[in-house]
């Protein structure tokens, strides 16, 4: 079971959190974008072995969204905003 | 390859058993092949069967970082069925099921095939209604999808003792699906690795594929093993979870991320469950196999994940679940847990196609890719050998994301 860390509420169940996906690149402007660029963006998400970024959801807490580091090889927290877990 | 019969098991049981020759060679491994299939899974080695089988391409190596079939292949709950929803994906999983079923004529290795039917429990009106659509759609391209009174339901699983009128999602009714049976994973891949070593394949375990190659123009070259480089015009890709690994070597950017699919196992019990239960609107499947146990499956972890075991809240969730339907299932004893990562393309569709890289070739994105392998086989050897997709999987390619023209499956796990 993972301890998300909640700015708010500390170290909560995962379970209280819904998965909010991960985070892919930065919005390109559309006017600037080929059509593979915007594509690219639309559809394409880092998937490393290793830390990703990804939002979760405090639905069933406090209603706050948190963006934190995770080890897709161990499901660790590595990067938490909260500085290190 | 030596036929199995009844009496080469009499010959063999005469000798004490000691005479069988081996499944499949141990081949010493070429600097050179005509394609290299990267993967010794199942659709690694159908793809590699039909290869030699039906387009005589027989100077392939399937490269293995494990040992065979000891992938997805065996971390998944072997149904096999074709209720799904879209008019791309039926005729496939229609094909797949055929194909199945006459597997063990095929390759002379008994698949223990069990058509029994699949029975899916439904709780909530929506998803009434979008089995209904189903059931039109399917009703097209030769599946079999039919709705049942819950007292049918009742009748046909008398351990489904759970949703009463008093409960919170209480049964509004069935929906049958006939085609739906269960096989044995492990025969599926012996059988395959052994009728494609008999036509010529070399199947290389332990040999781990760690980068692709491109040549200098820029097509595909080879891939680099823990054994040394291997070169080949053809490569195919067919190592579900872990294809973007691959892919990135050469700088390839896929829609695909890899995530957790578990299941677990219960103790053997007596003959309880004669058909393949899925409660979509509770959130797990389960069926019983055929020493016994219970194999029950459960929802995906959202998040991406390259972890082979279960995670403790999707247990505890589908457990859960899974006690509110089949309360007397509560004094089961669980054995075994196992999960798969696999990876999901953006429309959560599979994708077959030969990649920007020339000569390239991927098979992903399969969810429920067990029930693909026979027709996911066949046709990858299609398009390897042709350069052209099989018209089952034209539409399952790459350029369906250039063009945003999605095929959003609902009759996936992921889509529950």
């Amino acid at each position: 079971m993972m301890l998300i860390p909640c700015p708010f509420c500390g170290k909560r169940n995962e379970s209280e959190f819904i998965f909010g996906g991960p985070v892919g690149a930065d919005r390109p402007d559309p006017n600037a974008a080929s059509d593979a660029e915007w594509v690219e963006y639309l559809t394409v998400v880092p998937n490393p072995l290793g830390p990703v970024q990804e939002r979760w959801w405090h639905a069933r807490g406090c209603g706050e969204w948190v963006t934190i580091w995770r080890d897709t090889r161990t499901h660790d927290i590595v990067r938490a905003p909260d500085g290190p877990k | 390859m030596q036929k199995y019969s009844i009496f080469s098991l009499a010959r063999n049981a005469l000798s004490g058993h000691r005479n069988w020759p081996l499944a499949w060679r141990s081949p010493a491994l070429k600097d050179r092949y005509e394609v290299i299939v990267i993967g010794a899974g199942g659709h690694g080695l159908a793809t590699a069967y039909y290869l030699a089988k039906e387009f005589g391409i027989s100077d392939v190596a399937v490269l293995e970082r494990g040992w065979l079939g000891g992938g997805n292949i065996a971390r998944n709950t072997v149904t096999i069925r074709s209720n799904y929803m879209r008019d791309e994906s039926i005729p496939f999983y229609v094909k797949s099921v055929a194909m199945y079923e006459g597997l063990t004529q095929e390759l002379n290795f008994n698949m223990m095939h069990s058509k029994r039917t699949m029975v899916d429990i439904v709780q909530t009106w929506p998803k009434l209604r979008e089995l209904r659509r189903r059931q039109l759609v399917m009703d097209i391209y030769g599946s079999t999808y039919e709705q049942i009174t819950t007292d049918e339901v009742r009748r046909r699983i008398p351990a489904l003792t759970g949703g009463g009128p008093d409960a919170r999602l209480p049964i509004i009714c069935g929906m049958v699906h006939t085609d739906a049976g269960v096989n044995r994973h492990d025969a599926v891949a012996w059988g395959y690795a052994r009728a494609a070593d008999a036509l010529g394949v070399e199947i290389h375990q332990q040999t781990a594929v760690q980068s692709l190659i491109r040549g200098v123009d820029g097509a595909i070259a080879g891939v680099e093993t823990n054994r040394g480089t291997v070169r080949a015009a053809k490569v195919v890709v067919a190592v579900s979870g872990h294809t973007t690994t691959l892919t990135d070597t050469v700088g390839l950017k896929l829609p695909l991320r890899t995530m957790n699919l578990t299941a677990f196992v219960s103790e053997p019990v007596q003959p309880l469950v004669d058909v393949i239960v899925n409660c979509p609107d509770s959130g797990f499947y389960f069926s019983q196999s055929d020493k016994g146990e219970m194999v029950i499956g459960g929802a995906p972890d959202m998040g991406q994940s390259f972890r082979r075991d279960i995670k403790q809240h999707v247990f505890e969730d589908t457990v859960t679940a899974m006690l509110s339907l089949f309360p007397s299932f509560k004094k089961l004893k669980l054995m075994r847990q196992w999960g798969g990562h696999l990876d999901i393309a953006h429309d959560a569709s599979p994708i077959m196609d030969q990649t920007d890289v020339p000569g390239l070739f991927i098979t992903a994105g399969w969810w429920g890719g067990y029930k693909a392998i026979p027709a996911g086989g066949l046709t990858l050897a299609h398009l390897v050998a042709k350069g052209a997709p099989h018209p089952l999987m034209s539409s399952f390619t790459l350029d369906r994301f250039r063009h945003l023209d999605f095929i959003l499956e609902a009759g996936t796990t992921t889509a529950r």
